[in-house]
């Protein structure tokens, strides 16, 4: 029982210490409001979508900003698929960092980008360990026969 | 000699065959009848179903729960063409063949053809125009929303989308059908 509570308080303390340093904003409690009996896996099916998503836009732009002539308006398009599946999931500091990266796609600027691209990575890299982290605390609940803490 | 005459001499290859097809005919339209009751049994006549439009997978999903939490049937479509190919419209002639929604929310930003693109065929549409369309857009751009508007959109709402932005377009729903009633 004490293990529960204790793990319990870890998970209030890590959600929180993720929602103060910006990694994720409101949106992610909207995904965990939409979890319910009839879809208990839901904010992991969907963050997984998350991952696999920004894994392969990751590889898009490396590709494209590699081309001899680099075409903006499709590296501007990969970003721009990263920026709102960042925001829906509430990942914000990803979201942060696309902002700024298309507008060095506007402007045309392969420095710009190329760095954007790496802080985007970071970010991403950041974020996928953060939560992958927060999933384990709540197996580690669930399977000590705890609740999930709701967190408003 | 014994002639033995076949009691089935008038059937003939050609009959046996028109006979098959109508039979398939019949087999097709049996389960089309089937599933459309079944849905209707499962969902009942008063649940809405929204056609869902967005390229981006997360937001697929997303909207397609947080529809669903507001009791909603929902489909969803990955882009334009295959928004209008389920609704029955393709190029522009009417197909009998579409399936009836109660409203399409669509993303603005699609590769091939936007949301307004997309607004814009299904208001051109005898008898689309009718359906209630909702444009969601990460942007948030006076003059496109304003063009949406214009262009008969019902609302335009930005991404990304919360349970409290769907519950509104809940209320248009049973709204419309007060309307329409």
């Amino acid at each position: 029982m004490a293990a529960v509570v204790q793990l319990q308080r870890q998970f209030i303390e890590y959600t929180t210490s993720l929602y103060n340093e910006g990694y994720l904003d409101d949106q992610f409690t909207q995904l965990q409001k939409l979890q319910d009996e009839s879809n208990p896996d839901f904010v992991v099916e969907v963050v997984s979508l998350f991952f696999e998503d920004s894994e392969k836009l990751l590889n898009n732009l490396a590709t494209a900003l590699q081309q001899k002539t680099v075409d903006y308006k499709q590296v501007d398009s990969h970003v721009h698929q990263f920026k709102g599946s960042s925001s829906s999931i509430g990942a914000q500091r990803v979201t942060n960092v696309c902002v700024h990266f298309r507008n060095f796609c506007e402007e045309k600027n392969l420095e710009g980008c190329l760095r954007c691209l790496q802080q985007a990575k970071h970010e991403y890299i950041l974020v996928r360990n953060k939560l992958e982290a927060l999933f384990r605390l709540e197996q580690q609940i669930l399977q000590a026969g705890g609740s999930i803490p709701i967190m408003e | 000699m014994y002639v033995y005459r076949c009691p089935h001499a008038h059937i003939t290859l050609q009959s046996v065959i028109s006979n098959l097809i109508f039979f398939e005919k019949c087999l097709a339209d049996t389960a089309d009848f089937i599933l459309n009751f079944a849905s209707m049994e499962c969902y009942g006549e008063d649940v809405p179903h929204v056609l869902a439009v967005d390229d981006n997978l997360i937001d697929r999903k997303l909207v397609e729960k947080l529809l669903k939490s507001s009791s909603c049937r929902v489909t969803t479509a990955e882009n334009g063409m295959r928004a209008l190919e389920y609704l029955g419209l393709r190029e522009n002639h009417q197909q009998n063949n579409g399936s009836k929604v109660n409203m399409i929310i669509t993303d603005y930003c699609m590769p091939g053809m936007t949301g307004y693109e997309l607004l814009q065929k299904i208001k051109e549409s005898s008898w689309l125009k009718e359906v209630p369309v909702i444009i969601m857009s990460s942007e948030n751009i006076p003059t496109r929303i304003n063009e949406c508007l214009e262009m008969g959109a019902e609302m335009f709402m930005l991404k990304p989308l919360k349970l409290s932005d769907v519950k509104k377009l809940r209320h248009q729903l049973t709204n419309v059908e007060v309307v329409k009633r």
